[in-house]
């Protein structure tokens, strides 16, 4: 198959056998989960039970209010002993709603969950529904609701599922195509069928060879008899192609464009994780209750990938993975590249967290040094934009230089950073100034909002103002009528008939 | 179990630590350059170690002296290697034996004016060491323009370089003005304005194959090493290759209509500066454009400058000039000569 390639990029070591083993193990049921209402993209689901309740592993515990949002469900068989603010896997450890289930232990998934008797039967309508029931979002990491991405309001010819798993240590989507890659057939079958894609791509970097061979096979078990163009496809190795709009332009050779989202080139990307739980929401009936998540990094003991309910505690999945090597480490959600550091090991696995890295605590880091403008960053910005441009002017708070530079089509994937010989942070720059004029960009909103308001309420108080003139001088009026005696009333005479019927004309 | 104790270093990713420094960066320049200043100290004697020398100690001491006065860390300044760098691209643009005060004054307008008085590494809107070429160029022409020829140089050793640098002196039985020769670009310019044909000027003794008897070679190697830095990725190709083939695009169509008058395709290339500023003058990022667009407006710019000032200019080489003169146009280029952006529209 022609394989097409993006500008930029570079190649990173990928450490990856760290964690590829062992076979994927499954945790132990957590003592107690936390499961945050906002786990998503959008507005944050609303609880639908209270605090005391007895919940069945699977039941549904918050319930999406809008189309841009999701379920939360019980990932454990308990009780609801809070529902409060509890710390977020966020840099800042900030505080948002959650629902806390003590578990019992036995893991009792609820009765109303039943497998599907027929899932190739069903309507299409009726698929999304079972998506959207489940509390599906993009499981590679921006948690985007699967079933506002399964509607596109256009025609799409290409699906591409993304198995790329382009960040270094990060084995989970790997791991789950070595060990389930009938489901991750099965499910882009399914999602082929939702949005009637011509054909499906499944795309897998080419260093992971087990996952390509075993997709393979099961593309020949599954298919088989099907005549549709299914194909597993290997893209060369290079950081970021896992990235949506890359991973479009490496197998199709179109360029979503600036702002815009796949469907708009006819293609719709999901990743191979999210794929499988669609599998698992269509023919096992069973919620996004669980997760796979890559335990990994020179600081953790036996590192791995596990099954873990989401809600559970990052210390639950590191006493799992053995514990960790040093007195004081460094926790990352996510790869090295895009990924977070965590203020502790008391948050929460979410539906987005893929990896939990686990390293040394740095050494200081260098100093950054002035940039000499080598262009190294330019060569790297897998989005051609000009990172030394945006930092000047970031550093200048040029923000309307800053839009004139495209900042807004930054991935944030940190290669610019990687390869700036003055080890300048250009992404916290740009993160810094994305926020900023965010937060401007509001502020002139209400400010456009109260000025429109005023604006408004000053013709009001005119009207009123010049209604009551008006009334006044009717008053005043009818009170000289009042006292002039009736046979001194106006003569009208024709000139001012005229203009009076002008003057009601316009 | 014991708490595990979680810090946080790098909230904001990415978490990996750049490998590349800027101290690699110019080390590695520096490396690139020693082929061709060994071969121009072989050919042209010990007068340029001398230089080389003179240079490098005043430009690492002016930097330090202007870190301190402006309360800047000295140490992991002067160690980012770029105020050396400097030092050594004034040294090896120099002629081969001078007084020891030119490369000194050179490295004072370098790195005081041209550099630390705008701010410092990264900061300096001209090229530091053809800022300060430019100056003692103006300044000094006399000094600047006597060149030894390459046949007397190896009556000279080390010491006596050394000894004619500070005192002006050389041994007993020599004449500096018997030792000196016009330039091969020099010797063309003056000799084409005498109506002298080029087919007789280049039996002159300094003509070698190609270009200056001994300079093409330091030229080839200068080639070679900025070759190398492309393939590191310390430079891109953009600059040299536009600069060069803008210069020799100048330079055939002038030796095509008249070649017994014009300065012949392989002298532009080979003789004079050409390679030295197409690999690592013309490319010294602070003061080049930085878009890839940008980068070829800028080289074939100097290339053409360099066209012009060779042959209509009153200096027998320009590359010092050109390059300041596109420094001018660097500001604009940034701004306007932008690549598209992913997913932008094709304009029309």
């Amino acid at each position: 198959m022609k394989l097409w390639s993006f500008s930029g990029g570079i190649h990173l070591s990928g450490h990856k056998s760290i964690s590829t083993g062992q076979p994927v193990r499954n945790l132990a049921t957590p003592g107690r989960v936390i499961l945050p209402l906002q786990q998503h993209i959008g507005v944050a689901a609303e609880p639908v039970v209270s605090v005391g309740d007895s919940v069945y592993k699977g039941q549904l515990v918050a319930s999406a209010p809008s189309f841009i949002s999701a379920h939360v469900h019980a990932s454990v068989s308990g009780r609801v002993i809070d529902i409060g603010d509890y710390s977020l896997p966020h840099p800042s450890g900030i505080a948002e709603k959650c629902i806390v289930i003590e578990s019992d232990g036995e893991e009792r998934w609820s009765p109303d969950i039943t497998p599907q008797l027929n899932p190739e039967a069903l309507p299409v309508e009726q698929l999304r529904e079972l998506i959207r029931n489940a509390g599906i979002v993009g499981l590679g990491g921006a948690v985007f609701p699967s079933a506002a991405k399964l509607s596109p309001p256009r025609e799409i010819d290409t699906l591409i599922i993304n198995g790329v798993e382009c960040e270094p240590y990060i084995t989970c989507d790997d791991m789950l195509m070595r060990s389930r890659a009938d489901a991750v057939i099965s499910g882009t079958l399914l999602l082929q069928r939702i949005v009637s894609a011509k054909r499906c791509l499944i795309a897998v970097e080419d260093n992971k060879p087990e996952a390509l061979s075993t997709l393979r096979s099961a593309v020949e078990a599954v298919v088989g008899s099907h005549t549709m163009d299914l194909e597993v496809v290997a893209i060369p190795t290079v950081f970021p192609a896992g990235g949506e709009k890359q991973l479009v332009k490496v197998l199709t050779g179109r360029e979503v464009p600036e702002r815009g989202l796949p469907y708009e080139v006819g293609a719709v990307c999901l990743n191979v994780g999210t794929t499988a739980a669609v599998y698992d929401a269509v023919y096992l009936g069973r919620p996004l209750v669980s997760r796979l998540v890559t335990v990994t990094g020179p600081g953790i003991k036996a590192p791995g990938n596990f099954e873990v309910p989401l809600g559970t505690p990052v210390s639950d999945l590191l006493a799992a993975a053995g514990g960790v090597c040093h007195e004081q480490v460094e926790l990352i959600m996510g790869g090295p590249m895009m990924g977070y550091q965590l203020p502790s090991d008391q948050v929460m696995i979410v539906k987005g967290s893929n990896c939990i890295l686990v390293q040394p605590v740095a050494a200081s880091l260098p100093d950054p040094m002035p940039c000499i403008r080598c262009g190294s960053c330019t060569s790297a910005c897998p989005m051609q934009l000009l990172p030394q441009q945006l930092y000047w002017h970031a550093r200048g708070k040029g923000f309307d230089k800053l839009e004139h530079y495209s900042l807004d089509s930054c991935i944030e994937c940190g290669c610019c950073a990687v390869v700036c010989p003055s080890n300048i942070p250009l992404v916290s720059y740009f993160r810094f100034a994305k926020s900023e004029i965010a937060d401007q960009k509001l502020r002139r909103q209400k400010a456009d909002e109260s000025r429109i308001r005023n604006e408004a309420r000053n013709i009001r108080l005119e009207a009123i103002k010049r209604e009551r003139e008006a009334r006044k001088s009717r008053r005043t009026k009818a009170g000289r009528a009042a006292k002039t005696p009736p046979a001194a009333k106006p003569v009208v005479d024709g000139n001012d008939v005229a203009s009076s019927s002008a003057a009601g004309a316009s | 179990m014991i708490p595990i104790k979680v810090v946080q270093t790098t909230p904001s990713s990415p978490h990996l630590v750049s490998k590349g420094s800027v101290r690699r960066v110019m080390l590695i320049v520096m490396a690139a350059l020693l082929p061709g200043a060994a071969l121009y100290s072989y050919f042209f004697g010990w007068g340029v170690v001398v230089n080389i020398i003179l240079a490098l100690a005043s430009a690492v001491t002016f930097e330090a002296i202007m870190l301190l006065i402006r309360k800047k860390p000295v140490l992991r300044f002067v160690g980012d290697g770029s105020a050396m760098l400097t030092g050594l691209l004034l040294a090896l643009s120099l002629p081969p034996m001078t007084s020891w005060w030119l490369p000194v004054i050179g490295c004072f307008i370098a790195i005081v004016v041209a550099k630390q008085l705008y701010g410092g590494l990264g900061y300096n809107p001209f090229n530091p060491a053809m800022a300060a070429f430019a100056v003692l160029l103006i300044s000094f022409p006399v000094e600047m323009s006597q060149w030894l020829a390459p046949s007397a140089v190896h009556a000279l050793s080390f010491w006596d370089a050394w000894q004619f640098s500070w005192s002006g002196r050389l041994p007993d039985n020599m004449l500096f003005d018997q030792m000196t020769a016009a330039t091969p670009l020099d010797k063309l310019k003056t000799d084409l304005r005498q109506g002298i044909v080029v087919g007789e000027i280049m039996h002159a003794p300094v003509f070698g194959y190609l270009a200056g008897r001994g300079a093409e070679w330091v030229s080839a190697a200068y080639l070679v090493g900025g070759a190398a830095l492309i393939a590191l990725r310390i430079i891109s190709w953009h600059i040299p290759v536009s600069m060069l083939l803008a210069l020799a695009a100048f330079a055939g169509i002038g030796q095509l209509m008249d070649p017994q008058h014009s300065v012949s395709l392989s002298i532009h290339l080979l003789a004079g500066a050409t390679m030295l500023g197409a690999f690592f003058i013309a490319t010294d990022p602070v003061t080049a454009a930085t878009t890839p667009v940008g980068k070829l407006i800028y080289g074939a710019g100097i290339g053409a400058l360099v066209f012009a000032i060779r042959t209509w200019g009153n200096y027998p080489d320009g590359v010092a000039f050109a390059v300041l003169l596109m420094g001018l146009t660097v500001p604009l280029l940034d701004q306007y000569a932008l690549p598209r952006i992913f997913g932008a529209r094709r304009e029309g």
